[in-house]
């Protein structure tokens, strides 16, 4: 009884075909990862420090661009895909995800919600300050 | 040299204290002489302290449970003994500063070294036998999570002896669990205890999340597992998810109390909302690790004793991963008081209240199972029927705290106490004992008493009503939790008669002693002999009891749910069919390791290096810990071979009593 | 179905089967996926960590602010270094499939290089911001900064030391099974710890400075 399209392990490619071609396609994603990644960080400095920009919005848009670039990590360094060998994988990312969007969310509207109730008032406040 | 060391870290002038510490002393001395000098020592470290085997791993953390159930039983008798006593002006016996710590005590040890090892023991023990496979995905990990765990009791039961524990409760809330107004060894004792045994829990969750996805056997898809493993699966995924945050928040307040940062202090911008916030983040998905898998014992064992397959499966499954989400939404519901305002408390009483529907799903299905079936009332069913009245009583009360008008009057109070002691001792405590009586078999050969576990379950039934229901007349009276004495003389009643209910519960824990002892000397007329001795519906059963160290000779292939009575009935079908012996095969099993004990006996160096500010001694644990793992990174033999023939004798003859069984 | 059906690995609608149905799976995806798990956790330890960045970022105390310590320049050579430390790492992967020492062991020079050039920097920054008074002792904010740069400086260390060792095992051992696992094991860790790093320059440095 042969293994046949099991699950793959995360962090392994999935290039079929011979070992040199293997490599090459390995090749191809990394270089291709490294182009983006090196475009997305150039483009979040450059997101931060210029005036061009709306200044509102600029939090907003550097989080789309480190999001994706973890997205490009995954994809051609991490070679996570959408196939069905990598749905267990996935799977645990989404989770994963998820916990962190809870935590991090929901400690956010708490602790904001929390400081802006229990906010001192000035002349407790002073007193905190003077230690 | 020896850092704060020194010789008044002894409670010589503390007599209380002082013979706890002679009492314990003496037991352990005791246990390990007797251990000596009957020669035990070679046998031990070969069969159990360097064993990887999840069904030997799963025993020793129940073992480590159920000592630990006597120490912090023993804090809850102090307590009740207490508060009886020190009404109006009366100081009963324990001074304020030793009172703070038995409570503190309590509940770190009843949650992290009584309910979590329990039930990561009965998931160890059952999970690989239930799914059909051999053992855990990283059997010598497995070992290493229990010796950790084990270096967190042993750390705190130190601080009775040198030293002193935490007295700012189970959590430690800052600012009193900072540096300033704990300047103590407590907090510390309490704080790398449970990082050790912390990392030992995440990777034990690791450990069976991979088990229970990539390791089944064949034919077993995720909707023919038992429910169980759905239950275990749901708990251990939320051990990955919550315990990292555990870690990172304790590791902040260390970092506030060894280097002066300023994360939850009252000064510098510290704001110490924030570490309850967290600690909560991970305390409430906590309570449903405890939980999950207490609702898949129960699961199993109704339907076993019921005779019928387990009602609605789907609707489990879907309960339980609904369950698994949304214990992660409601962490607010610990802190309704701390201030938020009314939206935001309002979306947590809202989901709060929620998380009650999957849970009601659950109870009606145990009922269904049972409708029509034919129930044998053993005493696993006795521990099952008086957890689903306990449970839905306490987690009533809890839809009721879930209310944020009513928990600003009621938290804090003794209605909260009784409230999670309710749905613990009803949901998590039943549960491992009825887990503990369900596989205490499988994992001997030899049945428990059931005349003693009946007695023991009434004494714990009776006695945790007797205990807790004036518990929460009290909270509606308006006393608070953690009191070490009281002006208001109408409240002694009340805990006088609490206090009967916990020397009833005593009288629970010495049925469960005696159960075993009796079941230990008479086991010869309680043997069993076939491996099913509850006429079973699940994988576990097929293997003799106890099972060989490689579980199955050949893995099973599971062609519907409840894969073990699918194989009987079908044997019973086609006697012929089960006469022909399989095709044997040498099994490759993970050789015994060391690593574990190792590796915790450098956490326990260090540990107590870091509480004592012993700098060196901190670097000397930290060298040998990595050493070690290099040691096991090096090995070149991580396998042994079980030869063919040992195998085929194995299995020959538990296929022998089996066939006598269906022949029957 | 049959035995014979399954011992062809095929569902209905030949569907590729999941593990399950063909029993526990290979070890290396066990080994990688449970590993994959551990990063997961880890994740989440870090998202604690960051969240009370978010809630202390403002809690200065009267001392400095994020906008009058950070090095911008500081912080995109670091950054640099650490993804081209993913990439060789990448390479290095590939030297491994190949199972050519001679550029296994390049990969890993180069890569543990830019690693601890990333280190060098970072510490260097640290001891900077200290040599000023701005000290994790001094706010809420610098005490959440340090803690949370620090940590993924702490696991970043402990990368550089988990691939010396197994350097040092590739030339023991060779390309082994489990030296192997052990292996695609790194390369998770070192990917995941740049992903965490581009959320540490983004929710740090850059929208915490700016401009």
């Amino acid at each position: 009884m042969e293994a046949k399209l099991h699950d793959r392990a995360p962090g392994d490619e999935a290039a079929p075909g011979s070992r040199r071609h293997q490599i090459i396609s390995g090749l191809q994603a990394y270089v291709i990862g490294l182009v983006l990644a090196v475009l997305l960080t150039a483009t979040s400095f450059w997101a931060a420090s210029t005036h061009l920009l709306w200044a509102p919005g600029i939090p907003i848009g550097l989080a789309v661009l480190a999001v994706a670039q973890m997205g490009i990590h995954l994809v051609f360094f991490l070679h996570i895909t959408t196939g069905p060998d990598n749905t267990n994988n996935v799977l645990a990312l989404a989770f994963g995800v998820l916990i962190v969007a809870l935590v991090v969310a929901g400690s956010l509207w708490i602790m904001a919600n929390l400081n802006a109730n229990m906010m001192p008032s000035p002349e407790l406040m002073n007193m905190q300050m003077q230690h | 040299m020896l850092g704060k060391l020194t010789w008044d870290a002894i409670p010589f002038n503390e007599p209380i204290d002082l013979g706890a510490s002679l009492g314990m002393i003496i037991a352990v001395v005791f246990v390990l002489g007797l251990v000596t000098v009957k020669g035990w020592w070679p046998y031990l470290w070969r069969e159990w302290l360097t064993s990887v085997d999840h069904k030997r791993i799963g025993v020793m953390y129940c073992v480590l449970a159920l000592v630990m159930l006597l120490r912090g039983f023993a804090d809850a008798l102090l307590m009740r003994s207490q508060q009886a006593l020190a009404a109006g002006g009366a100081p009963g016996y324990l001074p304020p500063e030793h009172y703070d710590q038995i409570f503190s005590a309590h509940g770190t040890i009843m949650i992290f070294f009584m309910a979590m090892p329990f039930m990561i023991g009965l998931m160890n023990f059952a999970l690989p036998l239930q799914l059909g496979v051999r053992d855990v995905a990283f059997p010598t990990l497995n070992s290493v999570s229990l010796w950790l765990t084990a270096s967190g009791v042993l750390l705190t039961n130190v601080s009775l002896v040198i030293g002193e524990f935490a007295r700012t409760g189970w959590l430690a809330y800052p600012p009193l669990s900072e540096l300033r107004f704990s300047p103590g060894v407590g907090v510390d004792y309490y704080l790398w205890s449970l990082q050790i045994s912390g990392v030992g829990t995440l990777l034990s969750g690791i450990n069976l999340v991979t088990t229970i996805l990539k390791m089944r056997a064949p034919g077993m898809s995720y909707m023919r597992m038992p429910v169980f493993c759905w239950t275990s699966l749901a708990a251990n995924l939320l051990i990955v998810a919550a315990f990292p945050i555990l870690t990172a928040t304790f590791a902040m307040l260390l970092l506030d109390r060894y280097l002066g940062f300023h994360f939850f202090t009252t000064d510098g911008g510290g704001n110490p909302m924030m570490y309850i916030n967290l600690i909560w983040a991970w305390g409430h998905p906590e309570v449903y690790i405890l939980i999950l898998p207490a609702f898949g014992i129960f699961s199993e064992v109704i339907s076993t004793f019921s005779g019928k397959p387990l009602f609605g499966y789907r609707s489990m499954v879907a309960a339980t991963m609904a369950i698994c989400v949304l214990s992660f939404v409601v962490w607010l519901h610990h802190f309704f008081t701390m201030g938020a305002g009314a939206d935001v408390n309002g979306f947590f009483g809202v989901m709060t209240m929620i998380i009650a529907v999957p849970t009601g799903v659950k109870v009606y299905n145990w009922l269904f199972t049972m409708y029509g079936g034919r129930v044998r009332f053993t005493a696993a069913i006795h521990w099952s029927l008086g957890f689903m009245v306990t449970f839905v009583l306490g987690g009533m009360t809890g839809v009721l705290l879930a209310v944020p008008p009513a928990d600003f009057v009621l938290h804090n109070s003794l209605f909260l106490i009784a409230h999670f002691h309710n749905v613990i001792i009803g949901g998590v405590l039943f549960g491992a004992m009825a887990g503990y009586t369900y596989w205490f078999p499988k994992a001997f050969g030899f049945t428990l008493h059931e005349g003693w576990g009946k007695a023991s379950f009434w004494c714990w039934f009776v006695g945790f009503y007797v205990a807790f229901m004036p518990l929460y007349w009290l909270g509606l009276m308006g006393m608070t939790r953690r009191m070490q004495h009281y002006d208001n003389m109408a409240w002694q009643p009340f805990l006088l008669v609490a206090a009967a209910g916990a020397v009833l519960i005593l009288c629970g824990i010495a049925c469960t002693v005696i159960q075993l002892v009796v079941s230990i000397r008479d086991r010869a007329a309680h043997l069993d002999r076939t491996g099913d001795p509850w006429n079973g519906r699940t994988l576990e059963w097929s293997t003799a009891s106890p099972p060989p160290s490689w579980n199955f000779a050949l893995m099973p292939l599971v062609e519907g749910e409840d894969a073990y009575w699918y194989m009987k009935r079908r044997a019973a079908e086609h006697p012929a069919g089960h006469a022909v012996e399989p095709k044997y095969e040498a099994i490759e099993m993970p050789v015994n390791s060391a690593t574990g004990f190792i590796t915790s006996f450098f956490a326990v160096v260090t540990g107590f290096a870091l509480i004592w500010h012993i700098w060196w001694m901190v670097w000397l644990g930290l060298f040998g810990a990595f050493a070690t793992m290099l040691v096991l990174a090096w090995r070149d033999h991580d396998e042994m071979e079980i030869p063919v023939d040992e195998v085929a004798r194995m299995d020959r003859a538990h296929r022998g009593s089996q066939g006598a069984e269906i022949a029957r | 179905m049959t035995a014979a059906a399954h011992a062809h690995g095929h569902g209905d609608h030949g569907v590729p089967l999941s593990t399950s149905a063909d029993g526990p799976a290979p070890k290396r995806i066990i080994v990688a996926y449970g590993f994959w798990i551990f990063l997961l956790s880890d994740i989440i330890m870090f998202s604690a960590l960051f969240a009370t960045y978010a809630v202390l970022s403002t809690a200065t105390n009267g001392g400095p602010t994020g906008r009058q310590l950070f090095d911008y320049r500081n912080v995109a050579i670091e950054t640099g270094a650490l993804l081209a430390s993913s990439f060789t790492c990448g390479m290095m992967a590939l030297a491994i499939e190949a199972e050519s020492r001679l550029w296994t062991y390049l990969g890993a020079a180069v890569t543990f290089a830019l690693g601890a050039i990333f280190l060098a920097l970072e510490l260097r920054e640290f001891a900077d911001m200290i040599a000023e008074g701005a000290t994790p002792q001094r706010s809420a904010f610098l005490s959440a900064f340090f803690t949370l740069v620090g940590c993924h400086g702490l696991h970043v260390s402990i990368g550089l030391l988990w691939l010396v060792v197994m350097m040092v095992q590739v030339w023991a051992k060779g390309f082994r099974d489990t030296i192997l696992r052990r292996l695609l094991c790194f390369s998770l860790f070192w990917h995941a710890l740049d992903i965490i790093w581009v959320a540490v320059f983004t929710i740090v440095y850059l929208m915490g400075g700016g401009r």
